[in-house]
């Protein structure tokens, strides 16, 4: 046979049934008029009040870092419509799987953010979490949080509970085996969970061109034949009403979603000596500056009458205070016993570990 | 009361549970309609329903990943990993996520996983299929691993992992599946957990093992019965914690031990048994620990089982050196 019968470019086509889901322009204007999703004048207003509670919080996190006040911490800034508006879709019981850096959902859904600052500084009271508190503390091997997203999801399934669990990783993510292995699971038992990459381009200093050939994230849901929706995410209007509706899909029986937001991180990948000047440039930053999703949103409210600069002046002065409360508490916490360790360790604890308890306490009573 | 074999047991012991608790769950790789590749959940789907007992997709971190999630929604399941040569795919959801989970939240949260695989040689499976992994999950905190040498044990000891609020990873020699039976009760009942087992009583040595190798013990303590030795088969059931007290109490009897493993000589846990041993009980010592162990190899191609695997004879040989000190 001389004629060759597989058409290799046009078995890549679904690449183009991938374009981000876009509502609100740069400018802050509608994209089309009819596509105003369904949130009251105080939802907009409280929104919005969240991603400016996370760029403050962000602020600050980073200059505590470098006063040594906090420990561990992973810059959000620029990410606040994927990770605010995202969350925003969410209701109180859905179960979070949270990554390193999606700190600011995690107290948004209900972590006191002192304890969140107890995490960032290794502190076993910051990942104690109140028996309501639908969560798990920020995973830090990537992809883990992926399969566990697949099994909440199937236990809100099997006691018919109209919640979803939902998770977050990065670009690079999307390349670990349990990434594909967690959402091929809640894709062949129908669960609910709502799966979302944050690609903000890097992992660490790895362009997401060289994590995989495909020409999006969005489309690897088709490995596990579930729907994958491509979104902006420094859009907070989009990034809300693709959840909104993810979640819905999923909470009616349908299965899980894939979303990916398109969005950016203003600073280092962590705090931990991570210095982005090695490998972004100005003119790579810029375009991402332009689209800050902060503005946009500020726009979009001012001109519908429901914001202004005194209101945000006056409440970012309130989010310094409850920032300067928490880490106040935190730096007045009692110091950990390694004897509390132990009695963590298991709960029918055995005799070996008794003694190594008895042992302990001795030693933390002089 | 009846004559059953281990998967027998390990079968009963997993219906009953089923039954008592609604929040029990069973699933792995062929484990539902199929009944298992070893028959060990035979019938349990078509009795139980396809909710409580179901097949996953072919990925050994995805189904110990679904376990973490469905013990966070108030579950306690029961997954297979089918063979535990697999354990390698999903070592980060054993030893970096259910081991620590409690730890890591403070103690506010429980993984009442029970983790089924089989392992051990001599039948001749493929590569991978057989290798003695134990010694792995010994060292990973938070962790209990219990491996069960007989079909009464198997029973009793998988209805304890099962109610217990710990993660537990219980390991079945595949080659005591069928060889033995033995008089399993047929009403639940329990066998406590980190407890170990005199399998037989004797006053001249005392000989520590697991799984297969307490009954290549016990054989080779009536091969010495025969010339005059009296040796005592303590059966340590959990391999991780080791119950130290028992240990301790028949070396100081005996004053002499040899541990038994089918694992290599740097694997399994015969060195934290010996440890225990030297720490705590050399004084009560007649004669240096001995081991026997397997070669530090990686486990054999499989037409070499019999001449690489610890046996009876091994055992002999070395209790007779020990003696001998």
């Amino acid at each position: 046979m001389s004629k060759k019968i597989i058409d290799f470019e046009q078995l890549k086509k679904f690449d183009d049934e991938f374009k981000p889901v876009q509502l609100l322009s740069t400018e802050g204007e509608l994209v089309e008029p009819d596509w105003e999703p369904d949130l009251s004048d105080d939802e907009l207003v409280e929104l919005f009040k969240q991603m400016v509670w996370s760029r403050t919080l962000d602020e600050r996190s980073t200059k505590l870092n470098r006063q040594g006040r906090l420990g561990f911490y992973a810059p959000t800034a620029g990410e606040e419509a994927s990770q605010i508006a995202s969350n925003f879709a969410m209701e109180k019981d859905d179960f979070i799987l949270p990554a390193y850096r999606d700190v600011p959902q995690l107290v948004q859904h209900g972590l006191p953010l002192y304890q969140a600052f107890l995490w960032s500084r290794g502190h076993v009271d910051g990942n104690k979490y109140p028996e309501e508190l639908q969560a798990l503390p920020p995973q830090i091997i990537i992809g883990a949080q992926y399969v566990q997203t697949a099994g909440v999801a199937l236990g809100l399934k099997l006691k018919g509970q109209k919640n979803v669990a939902y998770t977050y990783t990065g670009d690079g993510g999307t390349s670990q085996g349990d990434f594909y292995e967690g959402i091929n699971f809640a894709g062949a038992f129908q669960a609910p969970a709502i799966f979302i990459i944050q690609n903000n381009g890097y992992a660490i200093s790895v362009p997401r061109n060289k994590q995989t050939a495909a020409k999006t994230l969005a489309q690897k849901a088709v490995a596990a034949g579930i729907p994958g929706i491509q979104v902006d995410g420094m859009d907070p209007l989009a990034v809300y009403e693709v959840t909104k509706e993810a979640r819905d899909y999923a909470i009616a029986g349908n299965g899980p979603v894939l979303i990916e937001t398109l969005t950016y991180r203003y600073g280092p990948h962590t705090l931990s000596g991570d210095d982005p000047k090695r490998y972004r440039t100005k003119e790579i930053d810029d375009p991402w500056i332009k689209r800050d999703p902060l503005v946009r949103m500020r726009l979009y409210l001012e001109s519908k009458g429901l914001w202004n600069q005194e209101e945000e002046d006056v409440y970012v002065e309130e989010v310094r205070t409850q920032i300067n409360e928490a880490i106040d508490k935190v730096e007045n916490m009692p110091k950990q016993k390694i004897s509390e360790y132990l009695e963590n360790t298991f709960k029918d604890t055995p005799v070996g570990i008794q003694e190594e308890i008895e042992k302990f306490e001795e030693k933390e009573a002089r | 009361m009846a004559n059953k074999t281990m998967i027998k047991a390990i079968t009963d012991a997993l219906d009953q549970e089923l039954t008592r608790d609604e929040k029990v769950l069973v699933f792995g790789e062929d484990v539902g309609k199929n009944g298992g590749v070893f028959r060990a959940t035979e019938d349990l789907q078509e009795k139980h329903g396809e909710t409580r007992v179901f097949d996953t997709p072919l990925a050994e971190s995805g189904i110990l990943g679904l376990s973490t999630g469905l013990a966070l929604e108030g579950f306690r399941p029961v997954p297979e990993i089918q063979f535990f040569g697999f354990v390698f795919e999903t070592m980060d959801q054993i030893a970096g996520q259910i081991s620590r989970i409690r730890f890591r939240l403070g103690g506010t949260r429980q993984m009442p996983i029970t983790i089924r695989a089989p392992f051990g040689g001599g039948v001749h499976t493929p590569e991978l299929h057989a290798d003695s992994l134990e010694g792995l999950m010994a060292q990973i905190p938070g962790l209990r691993v219990v491996i069960p040498s007989n079909p009464y044990d198997a029973k009793g000891l998988l209805i304890s992992a099962i109610r217990s609020d710990d993660p537990v990873v219980f390991l079945e020699h595949m080659k005591l599946y069928r060889s033995i039976k033995a008089d399993v009760p047929d009403e639940e009942y329990t066998i406590p957990l980190d407890k170990a087992n005199v399998a037989k009583e004797g006053s001249d040595l005392t000989i520590i093992a697991y799984g297969a190798m307490v009954q290549e013990a016990i054989k080779a303590s009536d091969e010495l019965a025969k010339q005059n030795i009296s040796a005592e088969v303590v059966d340590l059931r959990t391999v991780s914690p080791i119950d130290e007290e028992a240990i301790l109490e028949s070396v100081k009897k005996t004053g002499r031990a040899v541990v038994v493993q089918e694992a290599q000589k740097q694997a399994g846990v015969g060195s934290q048994v010996a440890a225990v041993i030297a720490e705590k009980g050399i004084l009560y010592l007649k004669a240096p620990i001995g081991r026997v162990a397997a070669p530090n190899t990686p486990y054999p191609f499989s037409e070499a089982e019999s001449d690489w695997l610890p046996n009876k004879n091994d055992i002999v040989l070395k209790a007779k050196e020990i003696l001998g000190y």
